[in-house]
């Protein structure tokens, strides 16, 4: 089933949680909802789902208008974040929960049990059908959780940070069997995350959300390396910021220029230019020449194949200023360049993307 | 996240993360039919008496009502009441304060069972809580022969009526107290002796502070069910008019002698008491943050 | 000191257990014992015959048949309640939210008479019933009433708090799943109560049993029909029948313990289950 939100609108008192957004879901496809926490990706979930609703626009089921369907009737499948699993029910009776509460076409009991007994095998867990949801682990009620909504047949599948209350190790394993699982089964998909390596590593497309807007929506590694807002570039991972002014083709930052980098900006604009920590580089030399910014090595963090480098600007007195840099170096890059802590050097970017300082907060 | 409502305590003003709900409200027909019904029986079941005792108390006017509250009978009651309260409240502060010092702030053997015979008195039918001390201190009691030969009198007079109100409120500042205390843990205390502190100024400069609020509300409960114990006192006074008479067993002997006007007066003393009570209580949860819970439970 | 598995690091142990101990004592435990040391005069038929005796029997038929009927009222309507109090928001709410403790806070005494005063033949309610053919005062539907006020908080605050904590997930996930309102509530929710409903009737009935002071005014009192087990503890009593007296307080004692009992393994697994399966 394809879904399509538009112009959805949703305040909470004077806040607004969803200002104005417009998204198309095509079927099959497994879409990340990104963004920190308030930005209303939650809520679009919840509205999406018919937990809530939308104070205007109109959400779309393959093409018809269901913003007034009753979340019953909208045959989605919800997974909430803390599983919502009915304690007082055994597993089994759990995932038959959606086929028992039917009021027509009710499935006779054996179907119910074979239907269950078939999703519980897909989520791996048959063996524990007898268990109640006090007796299982996180992963395992997150399964659960799943083959629940999946019992009934729906046609979407939406996901409340699936994997948040879950520890690093049990994440990451059933991140992997999460996307197999949607390989296999191809329904649509969406979900709702605060963690930008969950959201690039698991889906087909990633919509990024800032302050009940969308930021950005695109294929993984499209979002990843060609953010389209700084607030994208901020919060797709560390990022290093330098503010200045389009000077020719360079960066000028206070006396100090980093050549090369502008594009489609004129001449004295002001910028801030973003770089990736391992886009920087650095130059030993520091004295007699303004190509670089000027920093301090304040820490060398040399083990394993990248090494990390904290460093701190300097101004023009030569003192280290508040404004912090990081750069990732290939070990033996760091080995031929010596570096000491307190030693002073110049940054350079290769990949500087500029954006008008007015569009930064 | 902004979908989830902020959980602070006042039920009164989070109906509406229910109400707003799609999937967790009922049609408006029934939301209202089961405000009706049970609002119907908070009126029958508890409004009702309480106007009852003050429209009855007011029956012949407030001449009356005035004259069956300043006769001495009546008087010697209220202050038989208050003498009672006085001395049960400050024993069971003391004993919840330190019931609930030993039982939180540190581990021992026998800890439940402990707290099981704290809460003890609350399972006891008052009239079991009265008739107890007659066994004791009674004529043909443990120490009746030996109290009559000294010539002192505990039951069917004034120290059996306060025994018998410490008894049956033994558990009030204890109860409030422990899961208090427990909730706030000993590293504060602890922080407190390292830093030099001695015992008793640990208590009243960090433990005291923190559970004051429990403390007030442990005592308020407590009064109130001193000053308004009927079936144990009722077991162990001498009904002497005047002399053993607290309150509620002047208002049992006025009614019996058909002066239901001057007993509803009295009564309604009785019941201003208690929505004092309730109006002090509901202060103090709403400056605890806490949630209702049941009160003198067994 | 009985217990001691590490070094106290704080101060006031002895002194504190050692207070709590002595004092429970001296107010309630040795009092408490004088019952069953008092009942121990007579002998097992002795003691048989009197707790048994016909006026006996009848008391407890109507004190446990009454208190079971009270408790189950109000489980139904306390649980009423409670879902309006916690799910409804409507003017006057922290008015009924405040007067639910009334029954505690009004002394028996008091109450007693109000609910007299109410259901006798010519009273507020009464006198509307009575051509009906009901009798509520001095019968043992007056006991019921009676009984039914003292236990309202008790249901009524014990599920409170469990439904204002109850996740909304739970009833999300219901309808998600297709199932309709009644459905979630009688599938999801009520069982999801049913600890604390049953934690509730429990001690309404526990606290009803022992009841007096509310009861005997509207009861009548007639042996046989409308008389309590606590009121013949106090016949007997100024009949200077002690031992009599202290047979029939031994055998609601020991009910009253084994309710106790049962009323905190229910908060135990109220409280676990309250805490389980998220």
């Amino acid at each position: 089933m394809s879904i399509r939100v538009e112009n959805i609108q949703r305040s909470f008192g004077a806040f607004k949680a969803l200002d104005g957004v417009t998204l198309d879901f095509p079927t099959g496809e497994l879409v990340a909802l990104l963004g920190p926490s308030g930005c209303g990706k939650t809520t679009l979930l919840r509205i999406i789902a018919g937990l809530d609703f939308a104070d205007s626009g109109r959400i779309l089921l393959d093409g018809e208008d269901a913003s007034s369907t009753h979340v019953r009737e909208r045959k989605v499948g919800f997974v909430f974040q803390h599983y919502a699993l009915f304690r007082h029910m055994t597993v089994f009776e759990n995932v038959a929960f959606g086929l028992r509460v039917k009021r027509k076409d009710r499935p006779a009991d054996k179907v119910i049990r074979a239907k269950v007994t078939e999703l519980l095998k897909l989520v791996q867990l048959d063996w524990l059908a007898d268990r109640y949801p006090s007796q299982l682990s996180g992963g395992q009620r997150q399964r659960i959780a799943l083959a629940r909504a999946l019992a009934v047949g729906p046609s979407v599948l939406l996901l409340d940070e699936p994997f948040g209350a879950l520890d690093a190790k049990v994440r990451k394993e059933l991140r992997r069997w999460l996307r197999r699982l949607h390989d296999e089964l191809h329904i649509t998909s969406i979900f709702v995350t605060h963690d930008q390596e969950e959201a690039l590593e698991l889906a087909d497309r990633v919509v990024v959300m800032n302050r009940g807007k969308v930021e950005q929506v695109g294929a993984a590694e499209d979002v990843y390396s060609n953010p389209a807002t700084p607030f994208v570039y901020e919060f797709l991972g560390a990022v290093n910021e330098f503010r200045g002014n389009v000077v020719g083709e360079g960066l000028q930052v206070g006396t100090d220029v980093i050549p090369q980098v502008g594009r489609g900006f004129g001449n004295g604009q002001q910028v801030v230019g973003f770089a990736r920590p391992h886009e920087l580089d650095i130059v030993v030399d520091h004295a007699n020449t303004n190509i670089g910014v000027p920093a301090r090595v304040s820490r060398i963090l040399s083990f394993g194949p990248v090494a990390r480098i904290e460093l701190s600007r300097l101004n023009g007195g030569g003192q280290t200023t508040e404004q912090q840099y990081e750069v990732q170096l290939p070990a033996q890059r760091l080995a031929e360049l010596q570096l000491t802590t307190g030693q002073a050097v110049r940054l350079l970017s290769s990949r500087l993307r500029l954006f008008d300082q007015g569009s930064v907060k | 996240m902004a979908g989830v409502a902020s959980h602070a305590f006042g039920s009164s003003a989070h109906a509406a993360r229910f109400e707003r709900n799609p999937a967790a409200r009922e049609p408006a027909a029934v939301k209202w039919l089961i405000i009706t019904v049970s609002m119907l029986f908070f009126a029958a079941f508890l409004l009702l008496p309480l106007y009852a005792v003050f429209s009855e108390a007011l029956r012949k006017g407030w001449q009356a009502y005035w004259e069956a509250l300043v006769e001495p009978d009546a008087v010697a009651s209220m202050r038989l009441t208050l003498l009672a309260a006085a001395i049960a409240v400050p024993l069971n502060l003391v004993f919840g304060i330190a019931a609930a010092w030993a039982i939180a702030k540190h581990d021992f053997r026998g800890k439940h069972v402990l707290i099981t015979l704290i809460d003890l008195p609350f399972s006891v039918s008052p009239v079991i809580a009265g008739l107890v001390y007659i066994l004791v201190f009674g004529a043909q009691g443990w120490f009746g022969p030996w109290l009559s030969e000294h010539d002192i009198k505990i039951v069917f007079a004034v120290p059996g009526i306060i025994l018998a109100t410490i008894f049956v409120t033994v558990p009030f500042v204890a109860r409030e107290l422990i899961p208090l205390m427990q909730a706030q843990g000993r590293e504060e205390e602890e922080a407190a002796l390292v830093l030099g502190a001695t015992g008793w100024q640990t208590f009243f400069r960090v433990t005291l502070p923190n559970i004051k609020w429990g403390l007030l509300y442990g005592v308020i409960l407590c009064n109130a069910r001193a000053m308004g114990e009927f079936g144990a006192v009722s077991v162990v006074s001498g009904h002497i008019r005047g002399q053993t008479n607290t309150m509620p067993l002047q208002v049992e002997i006025l009614y019996n002698e058909y002066n239901f006007a001057a007993a509803f007066a009295v009564a309604s003393l009785l019941a201003l008491l208690a929505l004092v009570t309730l109006v002090i209580k509901t202060v103090i949860e709403w400056r605890l943050g806490r949630e209702p819970h049941p009160i003198g439970a067994p | 000191m009985p217990g001691v598995r590490s070094p106290r690091v704080l101060p006031g142990f002895g002194l504190s257990v050692g207070f709590t101990v002595f004092y429970l004592s001296l107010i309630v435990l040795v009092p408490l014992s004088a019952v069953f040391i008092k009942s121990a005069e007579l002998s097992p038929s002795e003691f048989w015959s009197v707790v048994t005796a016909p006026r006996v029997l009848a008391s407890y038929r109507l004190s446990f048949g009454a208190s079971l009927l009270a408790a189950a009222i109000n489980v139904v309507f306390g649980l009423l309640l409670a879902w309006t109090l916690v799910r409804y928001s409507f003017p006057g709410k922290r008015i009924v939210d405040a007067l639910i403790d009334l029954p505690f806070a009004l002394p028996t005494a008091v109450a007693g008479i109000a609910l007299t005063a109410i259901y006798a033949g010519n009273g507020m309610v009464g006198k509307y019933l009575e051509p009906l053919g009901i009798k509520v005062a001095y019968t043992p539907l007056g006991v019921v009433v009676a009984l039914i006020f003292i236990g309202v908080p008790f249901v009524v605050r014990t599920v409170q708090p469990v439904l204002e904590d109850l996740d909304v997930e739970f009833e999300e996930a219901a309808a998600s799943l297709g199932a309709t309102r009644w459905q979630t509530v009688r599938r999801v929710v009520l069982p999801m109560l049913a600890p604390a409903l049953l934690t509730g009737f429990a001690m309404a009935f526990a606290r009803a049993v022992g009841e007096y002071g509310s009861v005997i005014f509207i009861a009548g009192n007639m042996p046989m029909v409308s008389e309590i087990t606590p009121l013949i503890i106090i016949t007997k009593l100024e009949q200077y029948d002690y031992v009599g007296a202290t047979a029939v307080a031994a055998v609601m004692l020991i009910v009253s313990f084994a309710l106790l009992l049962i009323i905190n393994g229910l908060q135990a697994w109220t409280a676990r289950n309250n805490r389980s399966g998220r």
